[in-house]
């Protein structure tokens, strides 16, 4: 099983042919991932040599458009490495081509584009969008769509979701020793696809996974939203971790949505809301693992 | 970013919103030229700072002729507001006004989509009345696709209870003002007051807005809105180097690699600094995805520049990033900064080519250089030389 991205798992890179998308595609390639083509706009019908994961080499077509990648090799994710100014296009190409996974690597999306295609995916409502600016999310031992090192962890019965892309390595590597069912970049942007909800409901469906540790940070209100959604809706042990405590009011904290405003947005909040609905709550990334880890055992 | 009202003001005319007259000075003559070229008749000096309440400090006043304008700038130029230091003042032209209102557009991240909001009565707090009088503040959702048309404007202006009169004219600004939140990538544009002059005619006379950065590719004239005055040196040098830098106040300098392993790694710090009399994160850098030697360099050139610093934390995971690229980093920047190095460096490498990282650092030996394992003692150790250093 898994969340979201499985065995099974056909994708897609779009900006295959850029140097970003070259050398994540050689990575997701190495760790197993099933890439069945790239999409770059007028350089369809092209190929781009790779190494497979048992070393032999592997040429892997180049499509025109989503829709024809689509059509040609069944793929259902896509993962999108595209420079931020054409973002918008090819997300909105990928949700017109109903791909049912589509992963936004790209950082520095303006957010009135973000807003347009999460709005363009919610009305269509056939596609999963993940980030923009994330690293996408892997399912150790079976897939990785994105830029999340496959080497950390085995595969095992946690499940992470995280706004951070380091911290969810950090904390990967902290729990290599029981190993994730799958690991969920959501992005740091203001404006993101799946939410910490998104996944914890998926995680909570997911019969490999047993414990959930979801990472968040200053800025807006997904984590108290999540809080709620936890006493109401998850019955599997939840822990939490917060990043941002120190941080001053009104600076942006390098992602965009990393922000404290007035008093909205504040660490303490998120950590207060968690606890509230039950969820234990480390207060450094070590504790966060030390308390996920005694859960585990516990079971 | 957040602009000055008058970099709103101008936005909003540039964009056809209904504004008034007004000019920017930074000094008196200026603002008695602003004041002549505007009919030397009564002109409103109106403080220009990022923050709210400048009226209650005495930073906007009336001026009835150039004369007056001048000594009223000069009474306001260097003012300080709630910490913020007036460069600059707008010369406003001044209005009878009737009525107050409020209109505002923003992103609604909650919602993942854009939020209206408009009141009959405005020049207040509008926290203030969100609280206290909710029902006068009326929401409305706007789809990120369609926007403010015609037919959403009216049903703000209903929403709000607009006298019908006005309807047609605050639908007329409200989509104008929609306008420039799309047209220049804001996440805010607000209008407080909007207001209606005695002769009838709908004004924006305040303004704030704020833009997205991400959107400055589309932009190159938003380059010039920023306030060069207002940023600290070494957040100026850092973005310079392309470096995400955020000066903070406390003595351990922190260096680390994404976004949310840098702002757990400053809580960190402060917690181990409750055992080490109390030293606090100097400052928040991400060096990024894939950092080569010399952003390492640049990172720590930055850092040391900061004289309240007295120990550096490089926290690093690497997981694009290639742990002996930064340890590589490490002693090229030792090596350029010769003498000039003094203050001590934890590092704290994981991941990616940890082990050649680890490696690397040992064999340079630098005097400066403790290598530690793990990231809390890591930030344990770094607090405690910072202790050290400030005794």
């Amino acid at each position: 099983m898994a969340i979201f991205l499985t065995s099974d798992s056909r994708v897609l890179v779009q900006g295959m042919t850029g140097s970003e998308g070259r050398k994540h595609t050689q990575r997701m390639l190495t760790s197993g991932t099933t890439i069945v083509g790239g999409v770059t706009p007028g350089k369809g019908g092209q190929s781009v040599d790779f190494t497979g994961a048992d070393g032999s080499p592997v040429a892997v077509p180049v499509f025109g458009s989503v829709g024809e990648a689509r059509e040609a090799t069944g793929a259902d994710v896509t993962v999108i490495f595209v420079p931020a100014k054409f973002t918008k296009g090819a997300v909105m190409e990928a949700i017109d081509a109903e791909t049912p996974l589509v992963v936004v690597i790209t950082e520095g999306v303006p957010v009135h584009d973000s807003a347009e295609f999460y709005a363009h995916a919610a009305a269509k409502g056939t596609s999963r969008l993940i980030g923009p600016n994330c690293p996408g999310l892997i399912s150790p031992g079976k897939s990785n769509a994105g830029i999340i090192p496959a080497d950390i962890t085995p595969p095992g019965r946690i499940g992470l979701v995280s706004k951070s892309g380091t911290l969810t390595y950090q904390m990967m590597y902290e729990l290599a020793d029981i190993g994730f069912s799958s690991a969920v970049g959501i992005g740091g942007d203001p404006v993101i696809g799946t939410t910490h909800i998104d996944a914890l409901q998926a995680f909570q469906d997911d019969p490999e996974t047993d414990v959930i540790v979801m990472i968040g940070e200053i800025g807006g209100d997904a984590e108290e939203r999540a809080a709620a959604y936890v006493s109401e809706h998850i019955t599997k042990p939840v822990v939490g971790y917060v990043a941002g405590f120190t941080a001053p009011e009104g600076k942006t904290m390098g992602h965009a949505g990393a922000i404290v405003s007035g008093s909205a947005g504040t660490a303490q909040a998120k950590k207060d809301a968690l606890e509230a609905a039950g969820v234990k709550v480390g207060k450094t990334p070590s504790e966060t693992a030390r308390l996920a880890r005694e859960l585990v055992r516990a079971l | 970013m957040d602009l000055f009202e008058y970099q709103a003001r101008d936005l909003f005319a540039a964009h056809g919103v209904p504004v008034l007259d007004g000019r920017v000075a930074t000094t008196p003559e200026e603002a008695r030229a602003a004041a002549e070229a505007m009919g030397g008749g009564t002109v409103v000096v109106k403080a220009q700072v990022k923050v709210g309440g400048r009226g209650k400090a005495g930073g906007v006043k009336l001026a009835h002729s150039p004369e007056e304008a001048a000594a009223r700038a000069g009474e306001i130029l260097g003012m300080d507001i709630k910490g913020h230091t007036v460069h600059q003042v707008m010369i406003a032209e001044g209005a009878k006004i009737a009525e107050e209102f409020y209109f505002s557009v923003l992103l609604d991240r909650s919602n993942r989509t854009y939020l209206a909001m408009a009141s009959v009565e405005g020049g207040v707090e509008i926290e203030q009345l969100a609280v206290e009088r909710p029902e006068a503040l009326a929401r409305v959702a706007v789809d990120a696709l369609t926007g403010i048309d015609a037919a959403k404007a009216a049903e703000i202006v209903e929403a709000a209870g607009f006298a019908p009169e006005l309807r047609e004219q605050v639908a007329d600004a409200i989509q104008k003002l929609w306008t420039v939140f799309v047209a220049e990538d804001a996440t805010l544009v607000e209008v407080n007051p909007l207001v209606r002059t005695e002769d009838g005619t709908i004004v924006a006379l305040d303004g704030k807005v704020t833009l997205d950065e991400n959107a400055d590719f589309r932009h190159p004239a938003h380059l010039e809105l920023v306030d060069a005055a207002a940023a600290d040196p070494l957040e100026a040098k850092a973005k310079e180097m392309g470096l995400n830098y955020v000066k903070l106040d406390g003595e351990v300098g922190i260096i680390g690699n994404g976004a949310g392993l840098v702002m757990s790694t400053l809580d960190v710090v402060a917690y181990a600094g409750e055992a080490h009399g109390g030293v606090k994160p100097a400052n928040f850098l991400d060096i990024g995805g894939g950092a080569s030697a010399q952003v390492m360099a640049n990172g720590l050139d930055v850092i040391l520049g900061d004289a309240q610093v007295k120990s550096v934390f490089v926290n690093v995971f690497g997981g694009i990033t290639a742990c002996d690229e930064v340890a590589k980093g490490i002693v090229s920047a030792l090596g350029i900064l010769g003498d000039d190095a003094t203050k001590p460096l934890v590092v704290r490498l994981d991941g990616n080519n940890v082990e050649e990282g680890r490696r690397i650092l040992a064999e340079a030996a630098h005097p400066l250089v403790t290598v530690v394992d793990t990231m809390d003692g890591a930030a344990d150790k770094a607090a405690e030389l910072a202790a050290t250093g400030k005794a």
